[in-house]
């Protein structure tokens, strides 16, 4: 409910479940993982360098501020990423990052 | 055969990759997008039903042009597409290309840069916070997601899109609080005079937009701070014309002052690049077919700001460059080259109309976040200045503006107005960052697998 972002076109997709910070929420088919975030989330991710809450900027993969982890694999740029089912997205880096990350 | 790499699938790259297949070459594109069509004509994820008209209002006909010759060319094979793919380093005739999996290399002997640009920011105190972002984040948001980036957005700075994506916004339902814009009225009118001139038909479409926006258009407004509350924005901060304090409650704030050329690949292929007063900010320097020297070549946004009809002159004239420098027969140019002069004489007068707002930048709080990336403020980036002396390049070394992870791209100019100004001197003087491989972050395990 708590989204920052508001759906208003293109609402006739399948649903695609996925977890953050280990939460089940749902986006649909075609969100990239900030939409499908940010639908249900004020921010991805705490700045490194301050203590604002961070939601990317640019969504052209330009400024690199939505990089958040995912439990197992890679991080990844959530802008420029697509929602796939079944991803299990972090805010923060898991434990034993990076030694853990392929 | 001769082997020509296009970065880059916007109108320019499309432009380009379809003169040098109709000569008989087999261009590689590479592409950052799923799809191509670039950044304007940015095309939604498959299964998306809004059509044409509902994405590109009147240039509808044009973005559907280009993605059909796209795709008839990757179809029959004329072209090699990488899609989701960036050009991340360029060294002894090969590309790095960091693909969704990991880094590759593909050899060329000509190089088509037709990298496009990005909003141009200007810092406003309370930017770097969750729920900031850029004009053209709010236009793709809108077009490829069918999203909105706030339930009350306010929308702040200069230049074209400002006034197109209030109306883009508030035509698909979203709540927009106020336009503002921080050049005054009495620019807009000189410069619009020259801009009405050069293309009278798009002046005209510009200013019937301007005039539905009504009363939340604000123009000469000065931007005094987002105020946030702990997860985002609550409040924009600003002064009217007149100087008296406005607050406006939001949820969003778009920023951008027309756009930055993305020149990062230029400066790797060795392209000089020069600052330009017009457009206030380093260009690289090209002929008027957008000929670099040493087999490179370069259009669309990245080279000139024109827009995308400029961008797709641009590609053709680029690409006939190539052939013509491969000995193959081009046809006359002429034409091409004085609409683009047309459309060059257009662009100046709306930078003029709608310029960058240095006093604003020069006057920045010490308290402002200047660079996004690793919260460097105004105060500190003065205070290096003692160190570092006027120079963009020690400054970054010594006090981390432009170190972080857009590599310069949304400090660079602030950076450089900021110390200009302590110093009494203009932000050419401070020097240019030099553009470091690789040009966007890769991880290290992309190298590694390969
Ligand atoms: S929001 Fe800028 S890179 Fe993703």
């Amino acid at each position: 409910m708590n989204g920052r972002l508001v759906r208003l076109a293109e609402t006739a997709r399948a649903p695609v479940a996925f977890t953050f910070d280990g939460e089940a929420l749902t986006g649909l088919e075609g969100d990239t993982v900030l939409t499908a975030i940010l639908l249900s989330r004020r921010g991805l991710r705490q700045a490194e360098f301050g203590p604002e809450p961070r939601a990317g900027f640019c969504l052209m993969g330009a400024c690199q501020d939505c990089w958040i982890w995912q439990e197992d694999g890679p991080r990844l740029r959530a802008c420029s990423t697509s929602l796939e089912a079944g991803m299990r997205l972090l805010s923060q880096a898991p434990q034993g990052w990076p030694e853990s990350a392929a | 055969m001769t082997r020509v790499l296009i970065v880059g699938a916007g109108p320019a790259g499309i432009r380009a990759a379809e003169w040098l297949v109709a000569a008989g070459l087999h261009p590689v594109v590479v592409d950052e997008g799923a799809r191509a069509g670039g950044q304007i004509y940015r095309r939604p994820p498959m299964g998306f039903t809004r059509p044409p008209e509902k994405l590109y209002g009147s240039e509808a006909g044009k973005a559907v042009a280009l993605h059909q010759t796209f795709d008839r060319m990757v179809a029959e094979r004329r072209v090699d597409h990488h899609p989701r793919s960036s050009v991340v380093a360029l060294a002894q005739g090969e590309a790095h290309v960091l693909g969704p999996e990991r880094v590759t290399r593909i050899g060329y002997d000509r190089l088509i840069l037709a990298t496009g640009a990005a909003d141009r920011v200007a810092p406003v105190p309370g930017w770097q916070g969750a729920g900031v972002y850029s004009l053209g984040a709010a236009q793709i948001a809108l077009k490829s997601q069918g999203v909105a980036l706030g339930r009350r957005i306010v929308l702040a700075g200069s230049g074209p899109l400002l006034t197109l994506l209030a109306s883009q916004l508030i035509a698909a339902g979203a709540e927009v609080g106020a336009v503002l814009d921080t050049a005054p009225m009495r620019r807009q009118v000189r410069g619009g005079l020259t801009m009405a001139l050069a293309r009278p038909g798009v002046t005209l479409r510009g200013l019937a937009m301007r005039a539905r926006l009504g009363r939340l258009y604000h123009a000469g407004v000065g931007l005094d701070r987002i105020e946030a509350g702990a997860d985002g924005p609550v409040a924009l901060h600003w002064r009217d014309a007149q100087g008296r304090g406005q607050v406006t409650p939001c949820d969003m704030v778009g920023l951008g002052w027309h756009l930055r050329a993305e020149t990062h690949l230029a400066d790797l292929a060795g392209v000089p690049l020069a600052w330009d007063d017009t457009f206030h900010q380093w260009l690289p320097q090209a002929d008027a077919m957008g000929r670099a020297g040493g087999g490179v070549y370069l259009a669309g946004d990245g080279l000139r700001i024109l827009g995308a009809d400029g961008a797709e002159l641009a590609g053709q004239l680029a690409a006939s460059a190539c052939l013509e420098d491969l000995g193959l027969p081009i046809p006359p140019s002429g034409p091409e080259l004085r609409r683009l002069r047309r459309m060059q004489r257009f662009a100046a007068a709306m930078q003029s109309a709608f310029p960058w707002p240095a006093k604003m930048v020069q006057d920045l709080p010490d308290h402002t976040v200047l660079c996004r990336c690793e919260g460097v403020t105004a105060g500190a980036l003065r205070t290096t200045l003692d160190l570092s002396g006027p120079d963009a390049n020690r400054a970054k070394s010594l006090g981390r503006v432009g170190m972080g992870r857009c590599q310069g791209r949304y400090c660079q100019l602030a950076g450089a107005e900021v110390m200009a100004a302590a110093v009494g001197s203009p932000p050419q003087a401070m020097g240019r960052l030099r553009g470091q491989p690789p040009v966007r972050p890769v991880p290290v395990s992309a190298y590694l697998d390969g």
